[in-house]
C-alpha cells in the first residue's frame, strides 16, 4: 500500500462517540460482542471485515436504527437509551448513507434534500431549497436537482443521498458500504465526494472495502470478524503490518483483485 | 459483399439528433397492433365478426326501431325499445322525491363537485393551492345544499332518492372510507397491541359479514342501541355502515401497498429524524397509496355499485325507482329498458373513476419522463 503521509492527529482527548461494552443479540444470535470504541471529533474511521461480521449492525446502533441490549453508546454527550428525546437528538446530529441509497422515489433529488431541513429543522421552504441546492452543488449534481431518483444513475443517486444527509448539517456521518452497489465506473465519483467531505473535517465512520480510499482518508482502520473488533490501527500499520492472522487472511483476499 | 473493418476509430463524436417520430400512421398502427402475427390476426377477425353480430342489433333495438314518445307502454308499437317513459320519469330516476322547486340545489351541488375535484385531478393547475381549500369545504357545502337550513328550505333525507341518493351515499362513503381505511391499515401494523387488536377485529368482523346484513343493522338495530332521545337519520346510518364496510376492504388494500415499501425507506426517514406521523405522511403513505391505486379504485367502484343494496331497507335509490316503475301497469314489462338505462348511469360514473385512476397512475409515475 502507498504510505500516505500520516494525517495530523485529530480529536485527541475529545471523543464525540463513545461505545463501551456494547453487546447485541438478534434473537439468540450474538451479533456484537463486547465492542469498545471511541471516536474523536473530526476523526475518520474505516471499518472492514467479512460479510456477516456485524459492521452494518455496529454503525446502525450509533443512530439507533438497531437497538442494543448491553453497554453504553454516547454520541456527542447524549446517551442512547429508550428515551425518544435522546434518540431524536442523536439522529439530528448523525447522518447516514446506505448501500442501497434509500432515496425517496416519489420526490425529486431537490425535494429529497429539502425534507429533513423543512420538517425536522423547521426551516422556511426558501432557505431549505437554497441549502439543498448548495449541497447538491457540493456533490456536483446541481443540474439533476429536478429529476426523480429513478431517472438518475447509481452514482448520482448515491451522491444525492450524501447531499440529503449533509443537509441536516450533521456532526457525524455514517457510511454503510456506500459504493458496493455501484458499477465500477461510478465508484470513483462517489469516493471523490467522500474525500472532499473528509477534507472539510467531518467525523466519519465508513464501512467499506475500498482499500485505496481507506488508505487515503482513514485515521484508523478497524477490522471486524464474528461481531468483534479484531484489530484497530493506523492505516499504515494496518496494511503493512497486520497483527492478527484473520486480518492477514482477509487483507490477502481483498487485495488480490 | 464488402468486408467489414474489424477495427475502427471514429474521429468525431456524433451530434445529438431528435428521436424518430413515433406514430407511423393508421396502417402502421393496425399492422403493429391488430395483425402482428397469425394469432393476433385471428383474434382481430373473430372480434370483428362478433361486433358485426351484436352491434347492429343493439343499435336497432335502442334507436332505429325504438319509440320515444307516448303516454304509456301501449303507445310503443314498433319492435324496438320503448323509451316513452323517460320523459315522464327522468326526474324521479335522478332526484327521487326531492321537491321539484328545490332541484337546483342538487344540481348546484353536482356542479360544484367539478371545481372541488379539479385540484385533486390536476395538481399543476393554476390556483390549485386555493381551490384545495374549496375541496376541503365541499362536503360541508354539499351537505348544506342538500338538507338546507340557515334560510334554505329544509329537505328531510327521506325525500332523497334516485341516482342522487346513490351518489350521496357513494360519495360520502368514498370520501370517508379512504382516511378510515388508512387508519385501520396503520393500526393493523402498529407496535401497540391495543391498536393492532382493535384494527384486526374491526377489519375481520366487517369483512366477514354481508353488506346487506349491515344495512339491516343500520335500519333496525342501530336505533335500538342508540341512547334514549338520540336519533340518527337513516341515510346517515346507511352512510356509516357503508363507510365502515368499505374501510375494512380499503385497509387491506392499503396494507398491501404498505408491504410493498422497502424497509430502507423507513430507515432513511427515521435516520433523518422524522417523527412517526411525518414519516408516514411524507414518505411512506404517498408511496403506498400510489401502489394501491388500482385496489383503492376497485373498492370505490364496488362501494358505489353496492349503494343499490339500500333497496332492501326500503330506500328509493335509482334501482328501486326503476323496479317500481316496471311494476306499474302503465309501464309493465319494460324492465330491459329500465335496467339498461340505470346501468348506463353506473357505467358512466364507474368508468370515469377507472379512467381517472389510470391518469393518476401515469402522472405519479416518476421512473421516466
Ligand atoms: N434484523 C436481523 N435479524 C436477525 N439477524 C440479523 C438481522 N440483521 C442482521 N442479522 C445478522 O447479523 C449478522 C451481522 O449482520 P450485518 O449486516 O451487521 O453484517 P455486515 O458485517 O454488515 O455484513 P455485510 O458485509 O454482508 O453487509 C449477520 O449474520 C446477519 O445475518
Ligand atoms: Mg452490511
Amino acid at each position: 500500500m502507498s504510505a500516505a503521509e500520516t494525517p495530523p492527529a485529530r480529536g485527541k482527548g475529545e471523543p464525540i462517540i463513545e461505545i463501551t461494552g456494547l453487546n447485541k443479540w438478534f434473537g439468540s444470535f450474538h451479533v456484537l460482542r463486547d465492542i469498545n470504541l471511541s471516536v474523536g471529533r473530526q476523526e475518520r474511521i474505516v471499518i472492514c471485515g467479512p460479510s456477516g461480521s456485524g459492521k452494518s449492525t455496529l454503525i446502525r446502533c450509533i443512530n439507533r436504527l438497531e437497538e442494543h441490549q448491553e453497554g453504553t453508546i454516547i454520541v456527542d454527550g447524549v446517551e442512547l437509551t429508550h428515551d425518544l428525546k435522546n434518540i431524536d437528538a442523536v439522529r439530528r446530529e448523525v447522518g447516514i448513507v446506505f448501500q442501497q441509497f434509500n432515496l425517496f422515489p416519489h420526490l425529486t433529488a431537490l425535494e429529497n434534500c429539502m425534507i429533513g431541513p423543512t420538517w425536522v429543522r423547521k426551516m422556511p421552504k426558501k432557505d431549505a431549497e437554497q441549502l439543498a441546492m448548495e449541497y447538491l452543488e457540493r456533490v456536483k449534481i446541481p443540474e439533476q436537482a429536478h429529476k426523480y431518483p429513478g431517472q438518475l444513475s447509481g452514482g448520482q443517486q448515491q451522491r444525492v443521498a450524501i447531499a440529503r444527509a449533509l443537509c441536516m448539517r450533521p456532526n457525524i456521518m455514517l457510511f454503510d458500504e456506500p459504493t458496493s452497489a455501484l458499477d465500477p465506473e461510478m465508484i470513483k465519483e462517489v469516493l471523490d465526494v467522500m474525500v472532499d467531505l473528509a477534507e472539510t473535517g467531518m467525523t466519519m465512520l465508513v464501512v467499506s472495502h475500498e482499500m485505496a480510499f481507506a488508505a487515503q482518508v482513514a485515521d484508523q482502520m478497524i477490522f471486524m470478524d464474528a461481531g468483534q473488533i479484531i484489530e484497530q490501527n493506523t492505516p499504515d500499520e494496518f496494511f503493512n503490518n497486520p497483527q492478527s492472522d484473520r486480518t492477514k487472511l482477509f487483507l490477502s483476499q481483498i487485495l488480490e483483485h | 459483399m464488402t468486408a467489414q473493418p474489424f477495427h475502427r476509430a471514429q474521429a468525431d463524436m456524433l451530434g445529438e439528433r431528435p428521436p424518430p417520430p413515433r406514430t407511423v400512421g393508421t396502417i402502421g398502427w393496425m399492422r403493429a397492433n391488430l395483425f402482428s402475427n397469425w394469432f393476433n390476426t385471428g383474434l382481430t377477425l373473430v372480434s370483428l365478426y362478433l361486433l358485426w353480430l351484436i352491434v347492429p342489433g343493439v343499435l336497432d333495438w335502442a334507436f332505429f326501431t325504438a319509440d320515444f314518445a307516448g303516454e304509456d307502454r301501449f303507445a310503443c308499437t314498433s319492435s324496438g325499445a320503448c323509451w316513452a317513459w323517460v320523459d315522464q320519469r327522468i326526474k324521479l330516476f335522478l332526484y327521487g322525491f326531492y321537491p321539484i322547486d328545490q332541484i337546483w340545489r342538487v344540481n348546484l351541488a353536482l356542479i360544484l363537485l367539478a371545481p372541488a375535484l379539479a385540484p385533486l385531478l390536476f395538481d399543476k393547475m393554476p390556483g390549485a393551492r386555493y381551490l384545495r381549500w374549496f375541496s376541503l369545504a365541499y362536503p360541508i357545502i354539499a351537505t348544506f345544499l342538500l338538507i338546507g337550513g340557515l334560510g334554505l328550505e329544509k329537505v328531510p333525507t327521506s325525500k332523497f332518492g334516485g341516482f342522487m341518493l346513490n351518489i350521496t351515499i357513494g360519495l360520502a362513503g368514498i370520501v370517508l372510507s379512504l382516511p378510515f381505511g388508512i387508519m385501520l391499515a396503520l393500526g393493523r401494523r402498529s407496535k401497540l397491541p391495543i391498536m393492532r387488536i382493535f384494527s384486526v377485529a374491526f377489519i375481520e368482523i366487517l369483512r366477514g359479514v354481508p353488506l346487506i346484513t349491515l344495512l339491516f343493522v343500520a335500519a333496525i338495530l342501530l336505533p335500538i342501541f342508540l341512547p334514549e332521545g338520540f336519533s340518527l337519520d337513516l341515510v346517515v346510518r346507511v352512510i356509516v355502515v357503508v363507510t365502515a364496510f368499505s374501510s375494512a376492504y380499503m385497509a387491506e388494500v392499503i396494507r398491501g401497498g404498505l408491504q410493498g415499501i422497502p424497509q430502507g425507506q423507513y430507515e432513511a426517514a427515521q435516520a433523518m429524524g422524522l417523527k412517526y406521523w411525518q414519516m408516514m405522511g411524507l414518505i411512506i403513505l404517498p408511496q403506498a397509496l400510489k401502489i394501491s391505486i388500482p385496489g383503492i379504485v376497485n373498492t370505490f367502484i364496488g362501494l358505489f355499485k353496492d349503494t343499490t343494496l339500500v333497496i332492501v331497507i326500503g330506500l328509493f335509490d335509482i334501482l328501486n325507482i326503476g323496479n317500481s316503475m316496471v311494476s306499474n301497469p302503465k309501464w309493465l314489462g319494460l324492465s330491459t329498458e329500465a335496467y339498461v338505462f340505470i346501468s348506463l348511469f353506473f357505467f358512466l360514473v364507474c368508468f370515469s373513476m377507472s379512467r381517472y385512476s389510470a391518469l393518476l397512475e401515469k402522472r405519479l409515475d416518476t421512473t421516466n419522463g
